[in-house]
């Protein structure tokens, strides 16, 4: 079958404009991390935003990578699946993102601090450490 | 019988270190819209929450809801979902059956009598005397009264369980009613959705874990973290409506950009839900990111509201569009519109460090 509007030619294929990449919300978002930066170098107050709550347009959330682009740190944390946490290549400006172990992203945060929480060892974990390290010393002297 | 021991305690003896505890109630807090700064108080609460009693009941339904709360995105973390709960009775997920199925949902409704969670997924038959849905020789009328006696809270998963859903669309032959038009004296949470999404089965459950009692709801039983918002205040599509730029049929140029979907029959309007932010398959995409307009699954009444294809203002369908939400739709700019947008995620994501207490509040 030939006839016009058969064929896979006939399909337009049109590039994607700039314009059509973002409908807005990239903008409000720069905004928003400036005020909260501007926070932060001025009485040292941290900030949070939860990009999974907000209705981005396809190829938003790849600009918005594009735009904050990547800093000096860059780390890995393996629990429950990888996490993944970035400073931007605005110094304060973090990106944290975890993954499950199918790799689907269930948390997504840009934070604005000096360091992000998930990367510090925890109390609890440290207590229990501890206690792992005397018993392997004590293992080594019996 | 003992009390079930702690989810801290739980999780110790699974290895599962504190940092990835933390990750978890990272993730919870995003699914409850709660601040993110809350995570610690979260983390702090959950860990010493001792974990509920839960009898599932299904009665007149296809099993979805289970499907979709099992098969979900995120299956380690819903494992540690099924950690903070002790699921003593589920016809599908259960390995005993027969008498032995039987006798672990009565010693459970006697041991832990005032204290369980009773979750229900599927409608209740009224015809003949119940007879259309039976187990083990008992009707669900039976079964859901006797074990709605001793449950601290039912919470009705699904729209069949919340409103009737699909069984009880016209003409009804089972006359299927929701658990609330049966139960009344008891706190109800209606999970809607056809099927609902599994975050939001999982997130009302930490939170009842969270706090020690079910989320707000709205008038129509549902948790109003998730069920606040319409699926088009949340649309990413929704500045195309700002703009009056529609698509006109399924493969037209405004199609092809993208534009809303409302002239095509989508309900977003008029529908409660998270989809269009916490989406589906993995966070991959929801209806109207595939093309489709919302088909209103999480609203009574849905099967029965017209065409899924009718625009809802030509409709004259029990979901009649909010007026409030064309004039607004109508009145404002794009420019207002991403202002508001962003003075609520400024308000969702005002970081501060707050207690349970706070969160209560």
């Amino acid at each position: 079958m030939n006839s016009p509007g058969n064929n896979l030619k006939d399909i337009p294929i049109l590039a994607q404009t700039e314009e059509a990449c973002s409908v807005g919300n990239i903008r409000a978002l720069l905004t928003e991390i400036t005020a909260r930066l501007e926070k932060l170098v001025i009485n040292g107050e941290t900030g949070m935003i939860d990009l999974n709550s907000l209705p981005l347009a396809p190829g938003e959330y790849e600009l918005l990578r594009l735009t904050l682009g990547q800093g000096e740190v860059s780390a890995r944390i393996e629990a429950i699946g990888p996490s993944e946490i970035i400073e931007t290549r605005y110094p304060g400006v973090w990106w944290v993102t975890h993954y499950n172990v199918e790799g689907d992203i269930v948390a997504d945060m840009i934070e604005i601090t000096h360091i992000p929480e998930i990367l510090m060892s925890q109390p609890a974990d440290f207590s229990e450490g501890l206690e792992l390290l005397k018993a392997q010393l004590n293992e080594g002297q019996s | 019988m003992n009390e079930h021991e702690t989810l801290g305690e739980r999780l110790a003896q699974q290895g599962i270190s504190r940092r990835a505890f933390l990750k978890f109630c990272t993730a919870m807090a995003s699914l409850m819209a709660l601040p993110p700064g809350s995570v610690t108080a979260i983390a702090e609460a959950l860990v010493k929450a001792k974990r509920p009693s839960v009898i599932w009941l299904s009665f007149q339904e296809c099993t979805g809801c289970t499907e979709s709360l099992t098969r979900s995105h995120t299956p380690t973390l819903e494992n540690m979902i099924f950690d903070m709960i002790s699921l003593d009775y589920h016809h599908t997920l259960q390995a005993a059956s027969g008498y032995g199925a039987e006798k672990s949902r009565e010693d459970t409704m006697r041991d832990f009598y005032g204290k369980y969670l009773l979750v229900v997924d599927g409608s209740i038959p009224l015809n003949d005397g119940g007879v259309y849905s039976t187990i083990a020789g008992r009707t669900n009328l039976d079964l859901l009264q006797e074990a709605a006696k001793g449950a601290a809270a039912i919470i009705a998963v699904g729209t069949c369980a919340a409103f009737g859903g699909i069984p009880n669309a016209k003409p009804n032959p089972t006359g299927a009613v929701a658990v609330t038009d049966i139960i009344k004296d008891k706190p109800i949470v209606n999970i809607s959705g056809c099927p609902p999404i599994p975050a939001v089965i999982t997130g009302v459950l930490a939170h009842y874990l969270t706090f020690g009692f079910l989320p707000e709801l709205d008038d129509l039983g549902r948790p109003k973290s998730f069920y606040g918002e319409t699926i088009h205040d949340r649309c990413y599509r929704r500045p195309f409506y700002d703009q009056g730029k529609f698509a006109k049929s399924f493969d037209d140029e405004g199609a092809r950009n993208g534009w809303c979907l409302f002239e095509l029959g989508c309900k977003g309007p008029t529908t409660h839900n998270v989809c269009a932010t916490t989406k589906w398959n993995g966070g991959t995409s929801f209806p109207i990111e595939s093309g489709h307009g919302c088909l209103g699954c999480s609203e009574p009444h849905f099967w029965d509201a017209g065409s899924f294809y009718s625009a809802l203002s030509m409709s004259s369908s029990p979901l009649k569009l909010a007026t409030d939400a064309v004039v607004a739709g109508a009145a404002v700019g794009v420019a207002v519109s991403i202002a508001n947008r962003l003075k609520k995620s400024a308000a969702k994501s005002a970081h501060q460090t707050a207690t349970i207490a706070d969160l209560e509040k």
